[in-house]
């Protein structure tokens, strides 16, 4: 009997250590920690992307293997969308060498944000996270290329706009917002209020809380009976389907119901199906796998077994994204190694992402021909003023239906300096000098 | 001033101004708490039948509609989709009363509380592993022929909205809750539950065998698990995250009292109702999305007036 007590604390201790002494141990290579969630109620859209990251360091690394001769090596640490859990695993993998911190969670990067500058990694937030973080000066460590939400915000009022006959016409019209209750869906508010005093336009917003994800007949009654022009929506998670079938149940027409980038997905207008159609959504790249750079991993990664490839959501617009985000991890990689040889550090990595130029002859030796315009972060510019294209789901799929849209860069810029300094005070952070 | 005149005269005056608005509002508050009954119908089963709240019910309608959905999703019809997944609530209900249930007979009814915490948490992970947690589930409405499009009832040159949906959902609540008070009330096994429900000690000294009791009733919770499912996964999708609906029981079982079949109903109604008028008369005021407290600060000040419930039986305890 007391054998066996002894034979289970052993067992117990080494399966203690045994985790605990791997996480020293990193191979040589290029270390990306992946914070992904394939579980909890998040899950759906996280897969996705998480698929569509591995999907392309995987082709690369069969295709050129890895970047610049050196290897790649991806880890996924499941968090659940759980800030806390991610944090745990930002804590656990740091020791690996991590070259980049890819949080996919405004929650998770708002925490890692002070951490950077204190282990000097990185943090890649494409597209989401603290929108202030586009001024370099003030946030060397954290990039948000190749738009932040505000920018984002801004092409959304100028696309409505134009659909009006010009942002004249936006005065005296009405725009509502519906957004998940956090952080993240807080964060275009400030924006569309500014833009609102500048336009004319009137702006209520309607907070979803995790609670009411899958009911929100009252936020929906809400919105009906005020009858806003267009109606935007910052969600995510089963909120998104919800909205898109609340909305058709409630009769607000689809096609003045436009969402953020992560309420665009297959996931969010197939429940709703053929009601969903004319709902648009914005990107920063184009749905689909039609460029080179997706023919590559069909070939490379799910060797051209089409039926392997759709299991692994090939062609969707999540997984594209997560394609594009691994595509300009790659693209930092390369700088940094082109720059400073091999065995970079993050600080090497961070010069790496800020000096990714996006042109159209890169796009195209990256195989990435219209899956992306064109960006260049700079030093002061970490989010790279990219333009913000439209798609609307057609009852099947989603289709572009606009040309790239531009963000009102010169009302969008100051308020994310202003943003940048306040939130850099916070944390007594000194503007750089070295910024042309 | 201002604040006083939003909470107190400006809802009376919008009531009486838009009266077809508010008899709206009422009949979405109504098809609201009746989804919320459907939740709290698996606790109340559970609970009343063996003195277990049942913690890990959010996860069993997760899990048994998401067994429908894959069958279907395979390629078979609804009906064996249907039969797959009560089957599998029943297989289920077996392994929890082998495993969990039977080790922690006669213990207290914290230790059981607790047992289904840790119970909610490993089926979660297991329907992960099982059904795969990135996949989403869309509820084959069309198969199930329900509804998802709007009746327009014209009313004094406005209208009124309401969604097939919700109203399928309200026939299924009323058959479930008929179907249960019959048998509760009218049938062997459902007088051996409730007699299970009392003193688990006593009910076994009489020769009602607790471990099948424990069965049946894991079992018709299961069912009920699924029903609601279908209905709460109709209107979006379905995957882990509708397990968060389950927190809306709370309230329910508060208000209408964690024994009563009827009072689950009706509690849900008044929380459905309460809430959806609260939020759209008062919600502004009030800093917006106050449904998401609403209907726990009315279960608290339930709890202060009438812990017991609106129907639950009064707990006297000699000493």
């Amino acid at each position: 009997m007391k054998f066996g007590k002894y034979l289970i604390s052993l067992l117990a201790a080494v399966a203690v250590i045994c985790p605990l002494s791997t996480t020293a141990v990193a191979e040589d290579g290029l270390y990306i920690p992946m914070f992904t969630y394939r579980t909890g109620p998040f899950a759906p859209g996280g897969s996705k992307i998480a698929n569509g990251l591995t999907a392309y360091f995987e082709m690369i690394s069969k295709r050129d293997g890895g970047i610049e001769g050196q290897k790649i090596i991806w880890e996924e640490c499941e968090f659940g969308y759980k800030t806390d859990r991610g944090v745990e695993c930002y804590e656990r993998l740091k020791g690996k060498g991590s070259l980049i911190s890819n949080p996919f969670s405004t929650g998770l990067t708002y925490k890692l944000i002070p951490k950077a500058p204190v282990d000097k990694i990185p943090i890649l937030s494409m597209g989401y996270g603290m929108s202030g973080a586009a001024d370099g000066r003030w946030f060397p460590w954290v990039f948000n290329f190749p738009t932040s939400y505000w920018s984002q915000a801004s092409a959304f009022i100028r696309y409505v706009g134009t659909e009006m006959g010009g942002m004249d016409n936006l005065k005296g019209k009405k725009i509502g917002l519906i957004f998940l209750e956090s952080g993240y869906g807080r964060e275009p508010i400030k924006l569309f209020e500014t833009l609102g005093e500048r336009f004319g336009y009137e702006f209520k917003h309607w907070a979803i809380p995790a609670k009411q994800m899958a009911d929100q007949r009252s936020q929906w009654r809400k919105i009906v009976r005020w009858n806003p022009d267009y109606m935007f929506m910052w969600g995510w998670g089963v909120m998104n389907p919800t909205a898109v079938s609340r909305a058709g149940e409630f009769g607000y027409p689809m096609d003045r119901f436009i969402g953020v980038w992560w309420s665009g997905d297959e996931l969010d207008t197939k429940p709703a199906g053929i009601k969903a159609k004319g709902y648009r959504a914005g990107t920063f790249h184009a749905p689909g796998a039609f460029a080179e750079v997706h023919k590559d991993i069909l070939k490379f990664t799910y060797d051209n077994d089409m039926a392997l490839a759709k299991e692994h959501n090939y062609g969707d617009v999540l997984w594209s994204r997560g394609v594009f985000n691994a595509m300009l991890i790659a693209e930092g990689l390369r700088n940094a190694i082109l720059e400073f040889g091999s065995n970079i550090t993050g600080e090497e990595m961070r010069w790496g992402l800020e000096h990714i130029d996006m042109t159209d002859e890169r796009l195209e030796e990256l195989g990435a021909t219209g899956f992306g315009r064109p960006f260049k972060v700079t030093c002061s510019d970490h989010e790279g003023n990219g333009p913000v294209l439209f798609q609307e789901w057609d009852g099947e799929k989603w289709v572009i239906v606009s040309d790239w849209v531009e963000p009102m860069r010169e009302i969008v810029r100051p308020m994310l300096e202003e943003a940048a300094a306040t939130e850099a005070a916070k944390w007594n952070y000194t503007m750089r000098d070295d910024c042309t | 001033m201002d604040f006083l005149y939003s909470v107190t005269a400006d809802p009376v005056l919008q009531i009486v101004e838009d009266p077809v608005f508010f008899l709206q509002i009422i009949l979405e508050g109504l098809m609201a708490g009746v989804m919320y009954s459907l939740v709290a119908l698996g606790f109340c089963l559970i609970y009343k039948a063996s003195g277990v709240f049942n913690f890990a019910q959010g996860v069993m309608m997760v899990l048994a509609v998401m067994c429908m959905v894959t069958v279907y999703d395979a390629g078979f019809g609804i009906l064996l989709a249907l039969l797959v997944a009560m089957v599998f609530m029943v297989g289920l209900s077996f392994a929890i009363e082998r495993v969990v249930l039977r080790p922690m007979v006669n213990q207290p009814q914290i230790i059981l509380f607790m047992a289904t915490i840790g119970l909610a948490f490993f089926l979660e992970g297991f329907g992960e592993f099982i059904f795969g947690g990135s996949s989403q589930k869309i509820v084959p409405t069309e198969a199930l022929h329900i509804g998802r499009d709007a009746l327009l009832i014209p009313m004094f040159g406005s209208e009124i909205r309401l969604q097939q949906l919700d109203l399928t959902a309200g026939v299924c609540a009323a058959l479930l809750v008929a179907t249960l008070a019959l048998f509760f009330q009218k049938t062997t096994v459902g007088r051996a539950l409730r007699a299970v429900a009392d003193d688990h000690q006593a009910a076994l000294s009489v020769g009602i065998p607790l471990r099948s009791m424990w069965v049946i009733v894991w079992s018709v919770a299961g069912l009920v698990a699924l029903v609601t499912g279908i209905m709460w996964g109709a209107s979006s999708s379905v995957d882990f995250s509708l397990v968060l609906i389950a927190m809306k029981a709370f309230p329910v079982l508060i208000l209408g009292g964690f024994t009563s079949v009827p009072g689950v109903i009706v509690g849900g109604l008044i929380i459905g109702v309460g809430e959806k008028v609260a939020e759209l008369y008062w919600g502004d005021a009030l800093g917006g999305s106050i449904e998401e407290w609403f209907a726990y600060v009315l279960a608290l000040v339930f709890l202060m007036f009438r812990p017991q419930g609106l129907f639950g039986e009064k707990i006297i305890e000699r000493v």
